[in-house]
């Protein structure tokens, strides 16, 4: 093992990249191939009346649509499994997918989708957070009863807490408010998202897939197509580019419900601009803080509001309001903290992870607020932080107990990249005691 | 309205079916089986289709097929011979110029494309010159030194690094 540490090895996979002999997913073009695009939805939030297919089918090439009553098993999926596979009686964002035309082409494909009569229901949509939370506001999907996230039991606010904040608010010498916001991201991999999907000569369903977490999503397919696990060869393993986007399925499960359908094997792939359009995102946050902070520069309390714009569907967004809020008081003692955290639905395109998932979301802006209270209390912003970094023992409000604390040192070595000269009684603190 | 379409394809000649419509990123992938060239984003974009026309970087998923008769073609899997790999193909390896390796076959093409026309380029000609073509992983800097390290001579087929 040993001769290994310290040394750059060669990429074992290398040697096929560099020849242009690695096999991404849509490298694979299979004999009697048909390929499937997607009907989308043309407003962000509809009511579907009705389907007329008859002009799309009748089109020459054109082998046959595939629509959610097609669908063998769960209609729903994603990590919260509240995403309809194909949508049959509301859409909640532009572009979600309706039904699929299959045919021997994309072209095709497309022809037919032209000659779909699509009955829809235009509604006016909600977009911004804020607009979603009013008590007057339309709900984003009719199956909502509120457009805030329910964590359960109609819990809609995540708390997560240390002390009491008003306590430390008291003990305060003066308090420092701050409201922050991060944007929408695009992962944009250089492989967009694609699948292909045909059965073996065991019958057994395969599906050449680029996620990023097999495992999450096989039982999800499992259930969709309402087949065992076993009869489904999940094949990954070559990924053109992830970033996260590819933790959430966007490909699998319609080329896979089209391969079911009419036996043959189906391609199903977003071009760039479905890909760029209707592809999950990074999704907004905004965070406000309020930090309480005495003269010497000790903070005293943090009290943290998050919002995070989830799209229409839950997807990895209940979740990152959690992560969010982990992180989002920084690495920083800080005896009374509270972070109320809540995940509000929108029309648009469902927000998931995205490298560090959400982490940095909470920690940047929390980063703008320690500068700001520098600057209002006149004191070096190295200062602030060395003062109140973690040491060893301290708790965040998760109530994570910190051990092998090292923000300290991290700063130190930040400040020699950048020929900072620190003041000595900084550089004699350490992260093992306060 | 179907037309023979005949070029050479990695010093090979080739005959294929094709429409007037289809690009030669389609012919290549679709009707050949030559997927080196990848699809990013079917724009003239990203860079990943970059083959090389009559030993000029194109992309091939804005250039119509049919243009391409009686020329020839190269692309990355023409670019090692007899069994030897590029010294780029070398350099791009060994340096480690490539995370998921989407970006590279077209990366290789316009790199080769370069030193063929400017065998000692500075740095910020390769940045310029390599601009085209995008690598999401951002594997920039390695892409740069595996160029820089072949255009030093440290990869020549004759002597050098093996």
């Amino acid at each position: 093992m040993t001769e290994y540490v310290g040394k750059a090895m060669p990429r074992y996979d290398g040697i096929g990249q560099v020849k242009g002999q690695t096999k991404f997913v849509d490298d694979f073009v299979l004999p009697g191939m048909l390929y499937a695009k997607a009907l989308r939805s043309p407003v962000h939030r509809g009511l579907i009346r009705g389907i007329d297919f008859t002009a799309a089918k009748n089109t020459p090439g054109v082998v046959g649509v595939v629509t959610a009553d097609d669908i063998p098993g769960a209609k729903r999926f994603g990590a919260c499994g509240d995403q309809p596979v194909l949508a049959d009686e509301f859409t909640a964002y532009l572009g979600e997918e309706i039904a699929l035309v299959v045919a021997v082409d994309e072209d095709t494909c497309m022809e037919g989708i032209e000659k779909i009569k699509l009955d829809i229901e235009e509604q006016q949509p909600v977009f911004d957070m804020f607009e979603a939370m009013k008590p007057d506001a339309p709900l984003v999907r009719p199956d909502l009863k509120s457009n805030l996230w329910d964590y359960g039991s109609g819990m809609t606010t995540r708390v997560m807490y240390i002390g009491d904040v008003e306590q430390g608010f008291a003990e305060a010498d003066l308090i420092v408010e701050g409201r922050y916001q991060t944007g929408e991201q695009d992962h944009s991999a250089m492989e967009p998202m694609v699948s292909v999907a045909y059965f073996d000569e065991a019958e057994r369903l395969v599906i050449h897939t680029h996620s990023q977490c097999l495992y999450f999503q096989l039982g999800q397919l499992a259930a969709i197509f309402n087949l065992p696990m076993s009869r489904i060869r999940y094949v990954g393993g070559v990924v053109g580019g992830g970033f996260g986007g590819k933790n959430h399925i966007h490909a699998d499960h319609l080329a896979g419900l089209a391969a079911i359908k009419f036996k043959r094997p189906v391609k199903y792939r977003y071009s760039r601009r479905e890909d760029l359009l209707y592809s999950t995102k990074r999704g907004v946050f905004i965070l406000e803080y309020k930090t309480g902070i005495k003269k010497d520069g000790r903070l005293t309390a943090n009290h943290i509001k998050l919002w995070h714009d989830s799209g229409a569907y839950g997807g990895f967004s209940p979740y990152g309001v959690e992560k969010c809020s982990m992180f989002a008081s920084g690495p920083y003692h800080i005896p009374n903290t509270r972070i109320d955290g809540q995940c509000v639905l929108t029309n648009k395109a469902g927000s998931s992870s995205m490298r560090g998932f959400t982490i940095m979301n909470g920690q940047f802006p929390m980063e703008m607020q320690m500068s700001k209270i520098a600057d209002t209390i006149g004191m070096d912003p190295w200062e602030l932080r060395f003062i109140n970094a973690w040491r060893d023992g301290d708790i965040g409000a998760s109530r994570y107990v910190v051990r092998g604390a090292g923000a300290l040192e991290a700063m130190r070595g930040a400040a020699e990249v950048h020929g900072i000269e620190l003041p000595e009684h900084l550089l004699a603190m350490s992260s093992r005691g306060r | 309205m179907k037309q023979i379409l005949s070029f050479i394809l990695n010093g090979s000649p080739v005959d294929v079916i094709v429409t007037p419509t289809e690009t030669l990123l389609d012919v290549l992938r679709e009707k050949l089986g030559v997927t080196g060239p990848k699809r990013g984003c079917d724009d003239g974009d990203c860079g990943t289709c970059t083959v090389l026309l009559d030993g000029e970087p194109v992309r091939s998923c804005l250039t119509i097929a049919l243009t391409v008769a009686g020329r020839e073609v190269l692309t990355v899997e023409g670019l090692s011979t007899d069994g030897d790999l590029h010294p780029l193909q070398k350099a791009f390896h060994e340096h480690g110029a490539f995370q998921c390796g989407f970006c590279t076959p077209g990366m290789l093409m316009s790199a080769k494309a370069l030193l063929d026309h400017n065998p000692t380029p500075s740095r910020t000609e390769i940045r310029e010159y390599m601009s085209g073509n995008l690598c999401r992983c951002g594997s920039y800097e390695e892409i740069i030194e595996a160029i820089q390290v072949v255009a030093a001579g440290e990869y020549a087929p004759s002597g050098g690094k093996e």
